[in-house]
């Protein structure tokens, strides 16, 4: 029986690389988003709401709009649409982003 | 056939699942010149969703009942002449006449390209499939709390799990599926918690007799369900999800006929995270902003209303797959080829060929009556409102709890979710109403007559979240609230079926509101 989803699919993906969440190291695979990548190191939550509440993804298909989060400087990007890159700095974006755009 | 970039396509596909690839490979093996957009990078939409080619995956149909026939139609797409366009975000379609057509799309991975695109096609089929339905219950936006065909959806791509032990809650067919794959990729699943029962499937015998493979899809997931020891739990819910900075338990409570919650039976289950959904809803808004008519599903959602041959109510616009209905992806993929034989006999102006339509629209109706008992058998009860405490956040984007909404209907006497969005700003955040929208219905009807009737199709005025640049540099007619066809001017001279417009930043987008 399988114990990870890589051992059930059969995975043998191209070597890893690392990516950063507010300033910790995490090892993505390439192709992964950056959801998945976050996932895949036990990180739940990215993004605080107006009211302080921790979300992250939760619909997995780029429609909740709740997995935003601030990548190299840049908000609003959702993070379960994205691929992840080497060196990506991700960071915990707080509220939902149209604060500061005035939209 | 050859196209010169001038010219609009014959056909431009809307999605590429397997409605959509379907369509686009029988128009083009028909003669027809089609561009398939998609907002992701890859071909399969929800269902076929497949790790990334650099993940390397030697056995991705671990992941997938079917793999082999979605490879085989995968290889007719990449071998027909349909110009396959990734990473398309679809925000909205103008009609310039009855065969003209533009398609409006943003790029890149979530929409953030450069250059907003323009496709222009002689007809258009409308292939979006669907999305989950959510019925929120106190708790649900705790970190690891996620949608069940979510975690699927990650799963399938990203070959994550969002925990180890994983409850997998709310109602339909999806359920066992996700239930299935999480645990055989190694997570540990203590319950499926089913609101309805699977009798409901027993009143539609002929419904079940006539669709085998639907027995033996279920057969495949109870033997995994079983190897796993995963316990199916019906007639029951997740009435709450408890955690701090992420859930660590659920409790469970038994529902009656009418989903209310019976005091006294709920029972606390320990977990890391919770998949749960209930149900899904087509994707319609392109559609229903064109004015296409739409019909009530069994289960309360509203799909668009189609023809024999998979036409909408306007002219030049076809559908197919779970915009007119959820049903699965072997409905999807024979309703695409019905509609891709359709347009392509409709613009070439010569008859289908009729032992293949008759053979595809028998298989049709019989999958559809099929997905019609399903859909009965789940349709959420009335009752469900119980186990929201006033607290309970019912709108995740603007944190509106159900206590407001509440107040806006039996204080303010709000009486639909249009109402309720002006009064409490629930619907309105980045999602438009797509987790909520659901929810805010039934609240809202609560102060009706009807009182149990679930929502009407709220309308959408775009599809994704626009850039202003982008919307402030399209002509008047474009402009989605101005869609009425009579409004419609045809564009000034486009020199390319793509032209790049403006260079609006991302980052300034429009309010959904
Ligand atoms: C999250 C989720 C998970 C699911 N998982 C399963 C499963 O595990 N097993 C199962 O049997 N069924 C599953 N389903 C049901 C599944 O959707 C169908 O059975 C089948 O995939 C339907 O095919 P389709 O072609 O109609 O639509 P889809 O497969 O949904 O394809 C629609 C495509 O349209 C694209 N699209 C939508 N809107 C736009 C836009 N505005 N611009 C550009 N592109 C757009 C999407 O990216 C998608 O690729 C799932 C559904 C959802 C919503
Ligand atoms: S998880 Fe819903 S948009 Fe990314």
């Amino acid at each position: 029986m399988a114990r990870t989803p890589a051992e059930l699919a059969g995975a043998e993906p191209d070597p890893p690389f690392e990516i950063t969440f507010d300033g910790r190291t995490v090892t993505a695979l390439p192709g992964q988003s950056l959801a998945a990548a976050l996932w895949g190191a036990g990180i739940l939550a990215w993004r605080t709401t107006r009211a302080g509440g921790p979300r992250a993804a939760f619909c997995g298909i780029g429609q909740c709009f709740d997995c935003l989060a601030t990548v190299n400087g840049t908000p609003n990007r959702r993070a379960c649409l994205v691929p992840a890159r080497p060196g990506d700095a991700v960071t915990t974006q707080e509220g939902h982003g149209h604060g500061p755009l005035g939209v | 056939m050859a196209r010169s970039a001038s010219e609009p396509y014959d056909l431009a596909v809307l999605g590429a699942g397997p409605a959509g690839i379907a369509g686009a490979v029988a128009a083009s093996e028909a003669g027809l010149s089609v561009a398939l957009l998609d907002a992701s990078d890859q071909t399969g939409g929800q269902y076929f969703r497949h790790p990334a080619p650099t993940l390397r995956a030697r056995r991705p149909h671990a992941l997938h009942h079917d793999w082999p026939a979605f490879a085989r139609l995968r290889g007719r797409l990449e071998a027909s002449t349909a110009d396959h366009l990734r990473a398309h975000h679809v925000w909205t379609v103008t009609r310039e006449s009855a065969d003209a057509w533009t398609v409006h799309a943003l790029t890149g991975a979530d929409g953030d390209g450069e250059h907003p695109v323009r496709i222009r096609a002689r007809a258009v089929l409308l292939a979006t499939g669907a999305s989950e339905r959510h019925l929120p219950f106190p708790g649900w936006t705790l970190p690891g709390v996620v949608a069940a065909g979510g975690a699927q959806a990650m799963l399938k791509s990203g070959l994550v799990l969002p925990g180890r032990r994983i409850v997998v809650a709310g109602s339909g067919p999806l359920l066992l599926a996700v239930a299935s794959s999480l645990a055989a990729a190694g997570a540990h699943v203590p319950a499926v918690v089913e609101a309805s029962g699977y009798l409901g499937y027993a009143r539609h015998p002929r419904a079940l007799a006539t669709n085998p493979h639907k027995l033996l899809e279920a057969a495949a997931h109870g033997s995994v369900l079983l190897r796993h020891r995963v316990r199916p739990l019906t007639r029951s819910a997740v009435t709450e999800a408890h955690g701090t900075d992420r859930v660590e338990a659920v409790t469970v409570t038994r529902l009656d006929r009418h989903w209310r919650p019976v005091p006294g039976t709920g029972r606390r289950i320990a977990c890391d995270a919770l998949a749960v959904g209930h149900g899904l809803v087509p994707q319609t808004e392109l559609a229903t902003g064109l004015g296409c008519a739409t019909r009530r599903t069994p289960d309360g959602t509203t799909a668009l209303a189609l023809d024999g041959l998979q036409r909408t109510s306007v002219p030049g616009l076809w559908a197919a797959g779970e915009t007119g209905g959820v049903g699965g992806w072997l409905l999807a993929r024979v309703e695409g080829e019905l509609a891709g034989l359709a347009v392509a006999a409709q613009l070439r102006g010569r008859p289908a060929p009729g032992g293949r339509v008759a053979e595809l629209r028998r298989r049709r109706d019989r999958m559809r009556a099929f997905a019609d008992a399903m859909a009965a058998a789940h349709a959420p009860g009335p009752g469900w409102t119980g186990w929201l405490t006033d607290d309970t956040e019912v709108c995740r984007c603007e944190e509106v709890t159900a206590g407001h909404v509440r107040e806006a209907v039996s204080g303010l006497g709000a009486r639909d979710a249009r109402t309720v969005k002006l009064l409490t700003r629930a619907g309105m955040g980045w999602c438009q109403g797509r987790m909520c929208g659901a929810a805010v219905a039934c609240l809202a009807a609560a102060g009706t007559a009807e009182g149990t009737v679930p929502p009407s199709a709220e309308r959408r005025p775009l599809a994704v979240p626009v850039p202003l640049g982008v919307l402030a540099a399209q002509p008047e007619a474009a402009q989605p609230e101005a869609a009425q066809p009579e409004a419609v001017q045809p564009e000034a001279a486009e020199p390319e079926a793509t032209r790049p417009e403006g260079g609006a930043g991302p980052h300034g987008r429009a309010d959904p509101a």
